[in-house]
């Protein structure tokens, strides 16, 4: 074990290069929560606040199952408002009509990238169409 | 046999009746009121508009069907197919012989008996109680026995990523991405707002009638029961819903 030293001062240094990133995350500010564009025109969306920033996926597959495989379109919200279930012609198309204000500001901060839009068309950013109906 | 026996069987056997009837007339009950949708296309108003894409111009419109120049990775819904290729009727057939050569409108069949719905690994293809032979983008993993398994070559496949080939694309329905089979949905999403199939209102001749099959008043069934009409490849058993007048 002559190199002892030697060795030991390798390891630490290894350590030190593949922990670094998260060094540096926890030294650092935590970053920002990103700034989302508030909907125009509506207030209250289909489901709370706290359950559409956690788990919207979840409704927008429930959505989706009942649209596609069930041909069920209309959604009855906590309020008991009707509401086309349909994530260009409701969520982006009534309230949060620019996408890359809303939705594309939180999933860059959280680094992901849904496959969402791989085929579903944005529609043109614009005055929102009335809020949810 | 003592009494509580007796009792007990003709409970039994009184419940089982009961249960089948009400089993039988349940479904006699939903059988009518279900509709069964289906068209028929005059092939002689057709051909009279020879060189008429209007049908199909309008369906790729509506569906952001993407207009791609190499043909091996073609996509469409709706196409015009000769005559003669499109129905297998020997050469000495003399009723259809003026229509031989001329192009008619093919596409998805909403086949009684679909072979692409048996063959469907994840069940993202399916026919709808209404008898619309309809697609799951979401679930289809692209293995393609659903295009092999279609005898009337119905189902396009996405070789390519389609987006660049849809110029602009209309928000109202979603494109398709690289790796997923597309075909027609009579147009499901207009039907759930009321509106009839893109083709249908497209055709300048109203060579498409669209309607209940199931409903003898419908327009559909007028039309059938008046004329002779033609189904694609119906010795393969699939039972296609789209009729051919002639």
């Amino acid at each position: 074990m002559r190199d002892r030293v030697l060795i030991l001062c390798g390891l630490g240094l290894f350590l030190a290069v593949v922990t670094w990133p998260a060094w540096r995350t926890l030294a650092s500010a935590p970053a920002p929560p990103p700034e989302l564009a508030r909907p125009v025109g509506s207030t209250r969306c289909v489901a709370p606040v706290e359950f559409m920033r956690a788990s919207h996926m979840t409704l927008l597959v429930q959505w989706r199952d009942r649209v596609v495989r069930d041909g069920v379109r209309t959604y009855v919200d906590r309020d008991g408002r009707e509401v086309r279930m349909s994530l260009t012609g409701t969520c982006i198309g009534a309230c949060h009509t620019d996408k890359t204000k809303f939705c594309d500001r939180c999933h860059d901060y959280a680094k992901v990238t849904p496959t969402c839009w791989n085929c579903h068309v944005v529609p043109p950013a614009g005055p929102p169409a009335g809020g949810v109906r | 046999m003592n009494p509580g026996r007796r009792v007990f069987l003709r409970m039994a056997g009184s419940a089982a009746v009961a249960t089948a009837a009400g089993a039988a007339l349940g479904c006699v009950a939903s059988e009518a009121r279900r509709r069964r949708l289906g068209m028929a296309i005059d092939v002689q108003k057709c051909v009279a508009d020879n060189g008429c894409r209007a049908c199909i111009d309008a369906c790729h419109r509506a569906h952001n069907v993407p207009a791609i120049p190499d043909v091996r990775h073609e996509v469409k819904w709706i196409w015009k197919e000769p005559f003669e290729r499109a129905f297998a009727v020997e050469d000495r057939d003399t009723v259809t012989a003026s229509l031989r050569g001329q192009p008619v409108p093919v596409f998805c069949n909403h086949c009684d008996n679909p072979p692409c719905v048996r063959v469907c690994p994840t069940q993202a293809t399916w026919a709808r109680d209404d008898g619309v032979v309809t697609i799951d983008e979401h679930r289809c993993i692209g293995c393609r026995y659903c295009v092999a398994a279609c005898p009337y070559g119905s189902r396009s496949f996405n070789w390519v990523d389609p987006r660049p080939f849809v110029p602009a694309p209309l928000s109202a329905y979603p494109t398709r991405t690289r790796g997923v089979v597309e075909k027609c949905n009579l147009c499901e999403e207009r039907l759930a707002v009321g509106q009839l199939p893109a083709c249908v209102e497209a055709c300048p001749e109203r060579a498409m009638v669209f309607g209940d099959l199931r409903d003898p008043a419908s327009n559909v069934r007028r039309v059938l029961a008046e004329q002779y009409s033609l189904r694609r490849k119906p010795e393969l058993g699939t039972r296609p819903q789209l009729y051919y007048v002639i």
